[in-house]
């Protein structure tokens, strides 16, 4: 790929994801917040594609793109909230907030502007990328993150199976007044308890 | 024209500071801020996957990986708890949540 088809894509995923990143916080209603979301997500995606990163990107789309923005999009449609009494103040926080916004970035845009990195590091990396042509990006995540960071991957396993059982404790609630089927009482039913047998006088009924 | 390490820490710089000012700016909306907080996670993972591209060294895409899979949580768990808050009060305002006098 040409130097320029590169640098024209970057700028095209970059402007993107900034620009629905903004979009986030500034549009009016969440829901189009959370497609805005996706959409820095996609984009996100395409930056680390560009940067060889192809697992992640993958990854990105599949799990942020599939489950966590449409996760957002439940919540959002689910809950009656009245989200134009929830902006109320936008505009009293906004100047603090663009203040400490831009003094964080001018911060940031010193650092990128400022740093240098060791040549060492480059030289030595812990564990070097593979070339393209010897093992794919998924394959080499793989060979490490299995060996060297497994208990970091059985860590990972961990938080998500709390977070799990977690969200599922937290949104189950017993309603009271339904009737469900519970099987082992109709199995424990016998005759004694389900069947009564009563002496009905005659010409009286019960 | 090259696109280097410079470019892409920008591009994550400035998506830090949209998710920060979107928790500033938001005070009061729970979702937006837990969105804003996946944009600073998302800024994060940028910079470790771009470092990783240049010092030529995979280790920092498991970093990624694994900041992706806390994320994910963090998401869950705190719409869970947003459910939850919102069945009990009725409400999902910021300035709702003083049940602990905080």
């Amino acid at each position: 790929m040409s130097m320029t088809v590169t640098a024209a894509f970057f700028y095209l995923f970059a402007t993107v994801t900034i620009a629905s990143g903004f979009m986030v916080i500034a549009s009016r209603n969440p829901v189009q917040s959370v497609l805005f979301l996706i959409l820095a997500f996609v984009n996100a995606a395409g930056l680390f594609l560009m940067m060889g990163a192809e697992f992640l990107a993958m990854i990105l789309v599949i799990v942020y793109v599939g489950a966590v923005a449409v996760l957002f999009l439940f919540v959002v449609m689910m809950l009656d909230v009245d989200f134009a009494a929830l902006r109320q103040g936008f505009l009293q926080y906004l100047p603090f907030g663009a203040l400490i916004g831009v003094i964080l970035l001018i911060e940031l845009i010193f650092v990128v502007s400022a740093y240098v990195v060791d040549p060492g590091l480059i030289r030595a990396p812990a564990v070097p990328i593979p070339a393209a042509d010897v093992m794919t990006n998924t394959e080499a995540l793989g060979h490490v993150l299995y060996t060297r960071y497994f208990y970091f991957f059985q860590a990972a396993g961990l938080i998500l199976l709390v977070a799990m059982i977690g969200a599922i404790v937290l949104t189950l609630r017993e309603r009271v007044g339904v009737r469900r089927q519970d099987i082992s009482m109709q199995n424990a039913r016998t005759q004694e308890t389900a069947v009564q047998v009563r002496k009905v006088p005659f010409r009286q009924g019960i | 024209m090259v696109i280097g390490l410079g470019h892409y820490l920008t591009v994550a710089a400035v998506l830090f500071t949209l998710g920060v000012f979107g928790i500033f700016i938001n005070r009061k909306n729970v979702i937006v801020i837990l969105m804003s907080i996946e944009l600073i996670l998302l800024s994060v993972n940028i910079n470790l996957v771009a470092f990783s591209t240049h010092l030529n060294d995979i280790v920092g895409q498991v970093f990624a990986l694994l900041i992706l899979t806390v994320a994910a949580a963090e998401a869950a768990i705190g719409l869970a708890i947003l459910v939850v808050f919102f069945r009990n009060r009725g409400s999902i305002a910021v300035e709702d949540v003083n049940m602990m006098r905080g």
